[in-house]
């Protein structure tokens, strides 16, 4: 007994020894190991450390403003305040954001898609919960954050466009960054990152983002400041001033506004700055700010009067009647005709065994170059456009600044269209007919124009120079001459002023109600044969039911005053059916808004510029 | 037998220089706490102070008990903790996920922590009564084996690998020293590794993440990994000598996860350096070793499996909590006995220290082998 238990003592001994060593052993490894992370790759791990400490934060840049031609603002940075929570420190969303719905308006879907989010970053990264809080609610959650735990407060900048929908197709929109925008400037990866997305916002976003400053940060495992190394300060994009006046763009949507589609431009005619462009309907770019609601975006994109699409340089439109003016002037050029020629209206014009109707069944009769314009004779300009040939009709017709983009600083311009017998053949592959001719002799046919285009096709008329349509303000050149005889276009003029005021003209109750100012101008009403772009977009002629959509489009374009012209105008009413009773209206009251409320031009006056905008970089 | 002690000499007999390491590990834990919350007492020091005082005491009182009362409750203090556990599993549904506890009104107990110390004193008394021969029977084994299997499983289920880590490695060194044959744990160890793929089957998805982050921490630096990578960083930018109480910055600035409990060794060294965790790792040594010589110099087999077995249970809280914090084995969630924020696991450390005293003090105290009259 005693001696196995002494035995048992001993093997206990041995064994006991074996762990104390086997103890020993493994604290020993542990020394090792700590000798290993801590000497060895001791220095290896403080750099580590201390990239881990020091956080380089970019600083964004304040977006430049966008004025209008007078100074006002377009659109501006608002700060607002926003609460943010970091999931880490929160714990349990939930229990938090429903104490914090307590306190600020906050809907369960809303928190619902915060959570959402929330769970998709990291833990410790912030998410914003909702921003533009107003100053109650600012308080009272600053009351509250002891039982709020990891939501914080900061302040932020949104971009206010303070014309709402009124300027929206011109000034466009922010948003944030889209994957695919990502060029590997660090600017771009800032979550409170927003770029130009549409309009000015986005042809100028270069000059309008400025540079980002830098800040190196002490900061702790939750990106927490804890204090502040180094400070480079942000660069303040520049402010962009346009040529439009903000005034007279609100009363031109607005009134484009009552017609269910309708675009329309109002030109500085000496100078080509668009003082007004418009395309009804519209939409609010404040909902594009932080990345539009699927909901809002369905509504926007299904809507068949494509509210999203600028229709004043992205609609192209058959000109119809106001193309008449460029067949004149290639036939008074071609010698064609002369001011004198008669060419008489039977109401129908044959050709080849088939007939081309005059708008006037019983006809017109004979008719003078100036007279055919005011009372829109087609008869008139279906000769006229055999005689001279497509080819020089074409080649006036981009004098006059058609079928070919103009430049203005919108993205989407198109060009239009001026057919050719060599573009017939390049595009269609097929030799030209003469009915063709005929056809586009009364701007229908293969023939399209933008609004924009329209306008500009006017003031070149109207002042005889080769205007070309500027959206940003700054003193510029005088447009050279238009490479088209003054005599040739004195006898266009006569014909536009008395559309509006001879006794047969179309557009007689357009005259304007300004005494001793006369506007020039013509009519058009276009057959709905081509989609338009917006019909295009919305898918809308697919749907051939609606006869409102295979009504004419009515247009007019104008300048005034008719001897010395300041503005031009053009106006395009979609399916509006006629051009004297729809259109020419509206170009009316555009342009008497326009004498009452444009000033005349400093820039004229003494040459020298107010301000200087921000110049395109991109 | 020799003559019963009195208490008077009984403390005399106290190993106090062994108290003292005690202490002084304590003291390192209360430093390393004040400098976690910050330079404050609050809210980990001050608790962390009195929490050892009071264990301190019990630890005393623990020393100066016979050690035949313990043999004695080692059966039923082994049942009321296997309760304890089935209690929790049962009822105890508090707390928060893998850390069940048991709210006794006055006390909240975790009984994983006490199952630490009554399944070493279960299996000490069932050596106690079997001889060397008697382990050459692999029946023998089947009384412990079960002893070990009922809590280890049950602690399994809460889930608590690491718990369930330390009673095994705990129970495996009580059974080596008891004489258990090599090729006996060889054995074990095979049919271990065979049941790898098993316990692969029956893991929680967060157990696997861990051992899938361990092998690789780059892959998932923010999510999983990103603990043991900061440990790393923290730890290893320490250097030899540390960059100064309360200056650790990955510490201090929050790059380290849950500094106050699990990593706090990890605070230690990167603020202390190397010298100032090897001197830490040196005192728990001396720690073990001390456990060791009180266990080789009892007389009863009781004492010695006890003390042996509290030290190694001491030993594996230490190595396990800084072969964690290094990278070298899974994030399991042991702490760092005295220095760890953590009540129960103060008192399971300073309950151990208690019965590793006791088995000192009474070292020359028999217990009969099979007798029940032990008082």
């Amino acid at each position: 007994m005693h001696h196995r238990e002494a035995e048992r003592q001993r093997a206990f001994s041995r064994r006991a020894l074996l762990l104390g060593g086997l103890n020993g052993a493994a604290f020993a490894a542990l020394g090792v190991r700590l000798y290993h992370l801590q000497v060895e790759q001791g220095p290896a791990y403080a750099t580590l450390a201390d990239r881990n400490r020091v956080d380089e934060r970019l600083l964004m840049p304040e977006r430049g403003g966008l004025f209008d031609r007078t100074g006002r603002v377009l659109a501006r940075n608002r700060p607002v305040y926003r609460i943010r929570v970091v999931r880490e420190q929160a714990g349990d969303l939930r229990p938090v954001l429903a104490r914090l719905a307590t306190l600020i308006e906050l809907s369960p879907e809303h928190i619902a898609r915060v959570i959402e989010r929330a769970e998709a970053r990291r833990a410790f990264v912030p998410v914003t919960v909702r921003d533009d809080l107003t100053w109650g609610e600012v308080s009272a959650v600053a009351l509250s954050t002891p039982e709020l735990p990891g939501v914080s407060l900061d302040a932020g900048t949104r971009r206010d466009y303070v014309a709402g929908a009124s300027m929206a197709h011109i000034v466009g929109y922010v948003g944030p960054v889209a994957e695919a925008e990502l060029t590997g400037d660090p600017l771009l990866s800032m979550p409170e990152m927003r770029i130009g997305k549409n309009g000015i916002e986005r042809v100028y976003d270069m000059a309008l983002r400025g540079a980002a400053g830098m800040a190196r940060l002490e900061v702790n495992a939750f990106g927490r400041e804890i204090r502040e190394l180094a400070r480079v300060e942000s660069t303040s994009g520049r402010d962009v001033r346009l040529s439009v006046d903000a005034e007279l763009q609100r009363v031109v949507y607005e009134r484009l506004a009552l017609e269910r589609s309708a675009s329309a431009v109002v030109l500085d005619a000496q100078r080509g700055d668009v003082l007004a462009l418009a395309s009804a309907p519209g939409f609010d770019p404040a909902l594009f700010e932080n990345g539009i609601r699927t909901a809002d975006w369905k509504a926007l994109t299904a809507d068949t009067l494509a509210p999203l699409v600028n229709k004043a340089v992205t609609g192209q439109y058959p000109p119809g009647s106001t193309f008449k003016m460029v067949v004149a002037m290639a036939a008074l050029e071609a010698g064609a005709i002369d001011p004198a020629t008669r060419i008489r209206c039977t109401g129908r014009t044959w050709l080849g065994g088939h007939a081309f109707h005059c708008w006037r069944k019983e006809g017109h009769g004979s008719l003078s170059v100036v007279n055919a314009l005011a009372q829109s004779c087609d008869c008139f300009f279906y000769e006229a456009a055999r005689r001279v040939g497509i080819d020089r009709i074409a080649a006036m017709a981009g004098r006059c600044g058609l079928g070919a983009e103009l430049g203005v600083d919108l993205p989407a311009e198109r060009p239009g269209l001026v057919p050719t017998i060599a573009w017939k053949k390049r595009r269609l592959g097929q030799g030209w007919h003469q009915g063709e001719t005929l056809v586009a002799g009364i701007g229908q046919g293969y023939v399209l124009a933008t609004p924009l285009q329209l306008a500009v096709m006017a003031a070149r008329i109207g002042t005889g120079r080769a205007v070309l349509p500027r959206l940003v303000r700054e003193a510029a050149e005088e447009a050279e001459p238009l490479a088209i005889d003054p005599g040739i276009l004195a006898v266009v003029r006569e014909g536009m002023v008395a559309v509006v005021n001879g006794g047969g003209g179309t557009a007689r109750r357009a005259a304007l109600d300004i005494p001793d100012v006369r506007m020039a101008g013509k009519t058009g009403t276009s057959q709905v044969r081509r989609i338009t772009t917006a019909q295009r977009a919305a898918n809308l002629h697919k749907r051939k039911d609606k006869p409102w959509e295979e009504r004419h489009h009515a247009l007019f374009v104008g300048y005034a005053p008719a001897l010395a012209p300041r503005f031009a105008v053009s106006v395009v009413v979609e399916h509006g059916e006629s051009g004297s009773a729809a259109a020419a209206p509206i170009a009316r009251e555009l342009l008497e808004a326009a004498f009452r409320l444009v000033p005349p031009d400093p820039l004229v006056a003494d040459g020298t510029p107010p301000t200087r905008a921000g110049s395109r970089e991109s | 037998m020799g003559s019963p002690l009195m208490p008077g000499e009984k403390l005399l007999r106290l190993r106090w220089l062994f108290v003292l390491v005690v202490a002084t590990i304590a003291l390192a834990g209360y430093a390393m706490l004040y400098s976690a919350a910050g330079g404050h007492h609050a809210p980990w020091a001050w608790r962390h102070a009195l929490r050892f005082a009071v264990a301190t005491v019990l630890m005393l009182a623990i020393a100066l008990t016979d050690i035949r009362v313990f043999y004695r409750l080692a059966y039923p203090l082994y049942a009321a903790a296997v309760a304890g556990l089935v209690a929790v599993e049962f009822l105890g549904e508090i707390g928060k996920g893998a850390q069940r506890w048991l709210d006794l009104g006055f006390v909240q107990l975790q009984p994983s922590e006490i199952m630490k110390v009554a399944l070493v004193l279960a299996l000490a008394r069932v050596f106690h009564g079997k001889e060397l021969a008697d382990l050459g029977n692999p029946l023998s084994l089947v009384v412990p084996l079960g002893l070990v299997l009922v809590p280890v499983v049950l602690v399994l289920w809460q889930p608590d690998l690491g718990t369930a880590v330390m009673l095994l490695a705990a129970s495996g060194t009580v059974f080596f020293a008891a004489g258990v044959r090599w090729w006996k744990f060889a054995l074990l160890i095979g049919g271990a590794l065979a049941a790898l793929p098993v316990l692969w089957g029956q893991m929680h998805d967060y157990q696997r993440q861990r051992v899938l982050t361990f092998l690789d921490p780059e892959t998932d630096p923010l999510g999983a990994g990103y603990h043991i990578i900061q440990s790393k960083i923290a730890l290893g930018s320490g250097g030899l000598w540390g960059k100064g109480f309360m200056n650790g910055s990955q510490s201090q600035l929050n790059f380290l996860p849950e500094k106050q409990t699990d990593f706090v060794f990890t605070m230690l060294a990167e603020e202390l350096g190397l010298v100032g965790a090897l001197a830490v790792l040196a005192l728990c040594l001396i720690v073990v070793a001390y456990g060791l010589s009180f266990a080789m110099h009892a007389r009863s087999q009781f004492a010695r499996l006890l003390a042996l077995g509290m030290a190694c249970t001491f030993g594996l809280y230490v190595m396990i909590n800084v072969a964690m914090v290094t990278g070298l084995i899974p994030v399991v969630g042991v702490p760092l006995p005295l220095i760890s924020y953590g009540g129960t696991a103060m008192l399971t450390a300073m309950v151990g220290f208690g019965l590793l005293l006791s088995a000192d003090i009474h070292r020359d105290v028999t217990i009969p082998l099979f007798a029940d009259d032990v008082g």
